[in-house]
Formats: C-alpha cells, structure tokens, sequence
C-alpha cells in the first residue's frame, strides 16, 4: 500500500470543466453471479447485468467492465483495507480474483455544456445521450491513452485514468478544450 | 474505420479491438507428441480464403474479451459476429461461397 506522499493527487489544473478526484479505494472484481451475489450485501451496490452500466449507493460503485469484470470505487480510500477484507471475506471459497487497485489509477470529473464535445475530440464513442446515457459505463480510448468513461449526469462524464497518463490526458484535454476558450 | 457488434458491448469503433487471427483451431491436445511438421502446420498454416472468413478479434479496449467473427474478405464486410465457443452460425446462401 502506498504512504501518503505517493497518493498525493497527479497535477491537474483545477478548472470549472476538469476536476481532479479525491482519491479513493478501488478494486477489479473477477467473478461469476455466484460470487456476485456474496459480494454485492457487502458492497451495498447490486451488480448490473447488463452491459457497460454502472450501480451506485452509499458512496459506493460498481462498473460493468466485461462479462464476470467489474471496478468497484469507494470515496472513502481510508477503509481500503478494510473493505478488501470484508469483501475476501464474503467471497470465501467461490471463485473469483480481486485485485485492489486504489493507487494504479486516478479520476477525474469532466462537466459542463461543452464536457460531452471535448471528450469527442480523442474518444471515437458516440457520446449522444441517446447513444451513452445517464449511468452508462465503459473501458475505451481517449487518443492513445485506455480510460474507463463513466456517464454519473447528462453534462458530468467520470474518468479513470492510470497515473503515468495523468499528464498526457490532463494535457490533452486542456488543449481540444481551447477552442471553447474555457481554460 | 470499420463498426464492429462486441457480442458483449454492442456497436463500437474498430480502434478499440485486436486482431486474432483465424479463428476454429483447436491446439493440439498432447503438443509434445507431434512431429515438427505437424506442429508447423498448427503454429503458422492458415487458410488466407477469399470470401467468408471466421475470424477471431479481441475487445481489447473494452470489455476485453475474445469473440469470433465472419468476414468476406473480398468486400470487407462482416456477416455475423459470435462468442467464442459457440459454432460458426450459416449464413445465406449468396454468403457461403468459401474459394
Ligand atoms: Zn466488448
């Protein structure tokens, strides 16, 4: 687990449309909907089914990532280890890998008129709200960089970003948004 | 860019998938047995047909997962998409011509 010097949040210029998240506990759940289900009491998010959408509650969610794959994000990062405990605990025996992720990736907020417009300039997914509603969830490309895109509000997209890219993607947001001269 | 249907995630943009090779072959169960012609044969002989192809891609950027596909490699066309294991589903007949 990392000391606190090395959680500090990866520079991002703080600005009405890109924020920089707190940081916060996650991990990647592998499991069937045996192990689903034993996970999701502890968790307090059910599990979706369907495909690429997100569960949310209590501070708490769960993002389809893939059949049997999905990230789990806490805000609260100081019961990062307890969580992981409860959660092997609930788990037991059934088959299932989980991996706590909290200090690989980092989040940031992208909100506002243009949020959906900016994205668009590196990310090749069709971002209509009739194509990628309210709650939809994803792993995609943002230019050269993976992320995962999270749709939380029609105007507000939440992305995961792995901490050697925070500097690229920061970058490269601040410079497709230029041309709504919001920096 | 090509649109490609993840039997997973549904419509999404070429850039985020890999591509798998052909797809339907089965490795050989007992490797250490085989001659190397035979292990030649498994490791690098594909068909390379002009016309429907199975072919595996990989959702590299997205839900990560491999799932097979049929294309016609004359026109570039995809005709199904299919999860892996499951068989090779048969087209229309204007489709099946495989030389
Ligand atoms: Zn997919």
């Amino acid at each position: 687990m990392a000391d606190a010097t090395t959680r500090s949040l990866p520079s991002a210029a703080a600005t009405q449309w890109l924020m920089s998240m707190p940081p916060a506990a996650r991990f990647v759940l592998h499991g069937d909907a045996a192990a689903r289900a034993a996970a999701a009491p502890v968790w307090g998010t059910a599990f979706a089914e369907q495909a690429c959408r997100a569960e949310i509650g209590n501070g708490r969610a769960a993002l389809w990532l893939g059949p049997d794959e999905y990230l789990l994000l806490s805000a609260d990062i100081e019961s990062e280890a307890a969580l992981a405990a409860s959660l092997e605990q609930a788990l037991g025996d059934l088959p299932h890998a989980l991996v706590n992720i909290s200090h690989r990736q980092f989040a940031l907020e992208i909100r506002g008129p243009h949020a959906a417009t900016i994205l668009s300039g590196a990310c090749p997914l069709d971002l209509d709200l009739a194509e990628f509603p309210i709650g939809m969830c994803t792993r995609t490309a943002l230019a050269k960089a993976d992320i995962v895109l999270w749709r939380t509000a029609a105007e507000v997209f939440h992305l995961e970003v792995w901490r050697s890219f925070s500097g690229y993607v920061t970058g490269l947001l601040n410079e497709i948004a230029l041309e709504f001269h919001r920096v | 860019m090509l649109i490609i249907d993840c039997p997973y995630c549904g419509k999404r943009p070429e850039i985020e998938f890999s591509y798998g090779g052909q797809a339907h072959l089965a490795r050989p169960q007992q490797p250490a047995q085989l001659d190397d012609q035979a292990w030649a044969e498994f490791l690098y002989m594909r068909t390379n047909i002009k016309g429907v192809y199975a072919e595996r891609w990989r959702h590299a950027r997205g839900c990560g997962r491999f799932f097979n596909a049929l294309r016609d490699t004359t026109t570039d066309h995809f005709l199904a998409f299919y999860k892996t294991g499951e068989p090779r589903p048969t087209l229309p007949a204007q489709h099946e011509r495989t030389t």
